[in-house]
């Protein structure tokens, strides 16, 4: 199996282990890989094949799309799946912008203000406000049942911050100085030189802030009323906790949504991941080690 | 401020300018002072987001020792010094909430802290190349879905009418109870955390890994030590600083185990065997409405948790390792 790249001095592996490290592979990439398929399977197979099997199917007889028309015909999910790609847009960007300046700002040394404001940062990160006066802060602005209280309060991630500052610290000092001297400000030694050279920071960040945002549903299910959720607390309560879809798809409510439904819900909330996963993944190492070695 | 005058590259360029004539110099300073200006601004502008959301909601904890009632406000309503605190050190379901939490944590370290890092050993042994990535592709994957759809496909997998169950129900086996089920609770939150997250974990140790210089094995090889010999005399030592560091913090860590995760199952099989201090702390404050109580408990998980990080971190320096800060 290995017989590629093992150097001279190596002895041959034995068979059993060789045998033993292949069941091994097998055995994590089938307990990842099973759970998604049968999802995928049930979301495809018709109402009728499912009841049948018992509530799940693992390779579907006569695939229909039914259960994915049923749910993208203007429903509660339609809707539900408009907001969570807005508010990962839109709080990507700007998450993304606030760590950039920030990070920036408290990776160059000569920075008003940049001493204390870093300690303040990394304070949060030690003491965490908690749960309730964080919720009163959110009321008290009067951000409740507002999109805004999806984003703001977690504008920022201190971790995300670190990295990313250590990114920029790793930057040579020669190319901010040659850069000045050809009269370039800050923010276009920014722009032209760290930027570019930080892709893969940014990358990994912003990949980060995506997928927290679209994977939120504790902030929506405080902060929002049901007509304004985000599909993953749509996931939530209609799958997880079972309970009814009152919806245009069954005309009334409290039945609890067919498991073809639920699957295909469930398969629309992890496919912008899978989609997204293997153009970042390359990064990831990079993008992570820099940071935690910074840190 | 001596310190902070010697460290700024200002002075650098300044004096490099020195050799170029005076105005040139004078026209350097200024642009030096003017970008540090916008800078600045673009800063402290960001950093409004902690002063509001971080700071703001810290100064909210003033709450644990008043009675919180809604329409008085924060500031309006009555003190009533640290009898919120009394209340909880005397309420049994609190007490229970903090032994469900580390008991969680507990489980957590043994079972699923060693998996990360066999997984990374494994991964680390392979050496065709193709094969490695794709085993790590496929295991990182998991860290990147929701709790949400963590605990559907747990549903759906281990269910009453999941998979397993249905393939035993077609072996003649009699079928497992573990979804909904109290006593198998703390297990299957277990190995939730390691479905979800020990691939993901293994990237912290496969860098240390290959950190460790090839010709060590290869000396080590020439001079006749076997397989487990250099395992144990040049891997083992390459990756203990990582080990040891990440368990310090863990245990900094122990009153914090996954608040999303306990939430959603915790109506299921019901706050004896799933109420941890955070979801005590949600119960009695968002659903219960008792703002002051809730943010009490709150504030005590903080203030041990703040403590218990910072005396990690001093260990991890007292042996010799970094720490997450210095």
């Amino acid at each position: 199996m290995s017989t590629q790249a093992r150097p001279g001095w190596m002895e041959k592996p034995r068979p059993v282990t060789q045998v033993g490290k292949a069941i091994a592979l097998v055995v994590v990439v089938a307990l990842v890989c099973v759970p998604f398929l049968t999802i995928l399977s049930t979301s495809l197979a018709s109402q009728g094949e499912v009841v049948e099997n018992g509530g799940w199917v693992l390779w579907p007889t006569e695939p229909t799309l039914d259960a994915y028309r049923d749910i993208l015909n203007g429903g509660i999910v339609t809707h539900a799946l408009g907001v969570s790609i807005g508010v990962t847009a839109v709080g990507t960007t700007l998450s993304l912008l606030c760590t950039v300046f920030l990070a920036y700002a408290l990776a160059r040394p000569n920075v008003y203000g940049s001493k204390p404001v870093l300690l303040l940062v990394l304070f949060t990160f030690l003491f965490p406000p908690g749960m309730i006066p964080s919720f009163l802060v959110v009321k008290e602005l009067g951000l409740l049942d507002s999109y805004a209280s999806l984003v703001l309060p977690v504008l920022v991630n201190v971790f995300n911050l670190v990295v990313l500052r250590g990114f920029f610290q790793g930057i040579p000092e020669e190319l901010y100085e040659a850069a000045r001297l050809d009269g370039a400000g800050d923010l276009r030694i920014l722009w032209t030189i760290v930027l570019p050279l930080s892709k893969a920071a940014l990358a990994v960040v912003g990949l980060f802030y995506a997928v927290a945002y679209w994977n939120s549903w504790f902030y929506a299910s405080l902060y929002m009323e049901s007509d304004h959720w985000p599909l993953q607390q749509v996931l939530r309560t209609y799958v997880v906790a079972g309970e009814g879809l009152t919806d245009t798809t069954t005309g009334e409510g409290t039945v609890s949504a067919p498991q073809t439904v639920q699957m295909a819900v469930l398969v629309i909330a992890t496919v912008p991941i899978l989609i997204v996963y293997p153009f970042l993944q390359k990064y990831f190492t990079k993008g992570v080690l820099t940071g935690a070695i910074k840190s | 401020m001596a310190a902070l005058l010697r460290e700024r590259p200002g002075k650098s360029a300044a004096s490099r300018a020195s050799h170029s004539p005076p105005g040139a110099q004078k026209k350097q300073k200024r642009f030096q002072r003017k970008r540090s200006i916008a800078l600045s601004v673009l800063m402290f502008g960001s950093f409004a987001y902690f002063v509001v959301f971080h700071y703001g909601a810290l100064a909210g904890n003033v709450i644990a020792f008043k009675d919180y009632v809604p329409f008085d406000g924060i500031w309006g309503s009555a003190w009533v010094g640290g009898s919120n605190f009394e209340r909880m050190l005397d309420d049994a379901e609190f007490w229970h909430s903090v032994v469900n939490t580390i008991v969680i944590a507990v489980l957590q370290l043994v079972f699923y802290f060693p998996v990360p890092l066999a997984l990374a050993l494994l991964l680390h042994s392979l050496t065709w190349g193709t094969v490695r990535r794709f085993v790590q592709s496929i295991a990182y994957l998991p860290h990147f879905v929701s709790w949400v759809i963590v605990v559907a496909l747990f549903q759906q997998v281990l269910g009453d009418t999941g998979m397993v169950n249905g393939y035993l129900q077609d072996a003649g086996i009699h079928t497992i109870d573990i979804i909904g089920n109290p006593d198998a609770f703390k297990p299957l939150v277990v190995a939730q955390v390691i479905w979800k997250d020990a691939g993901w974990g293994t990237i912290i140790f496969l860098a240390a890994l290959s950190q460790v210089d090839e010709q060590q094995y290869e000396a080590a090889a020439i001079d006749g030590a076997g397989p487990w010999r250099r395992f144990w005399h040049v891997t083992l030592p390459a990756i203990r600083p990582v080990v040891v560091l990440l368990l310090i913090m863990r245990l900094g860590d122990i009153l914090s185990v996954g608040f999303e995760q306990m939430l959603l199952q915790r109506d299921a099989v019901g706050p004896e065997a799933a109420e941890i201090i955070d979801t005590f702390v949600y119960y009695q404050g968002i659903v219960g409405g008792d703002y002051g109580y809730a943010a009490a408990a709150g504030l005590f998980k903080g203030l041990i948790g703040a403590a218990l990080v910072y005396a990690a971190n001093k260990v991890a320096h007292r042996l010799g390792e970094q720490g997450v800060y210095k």
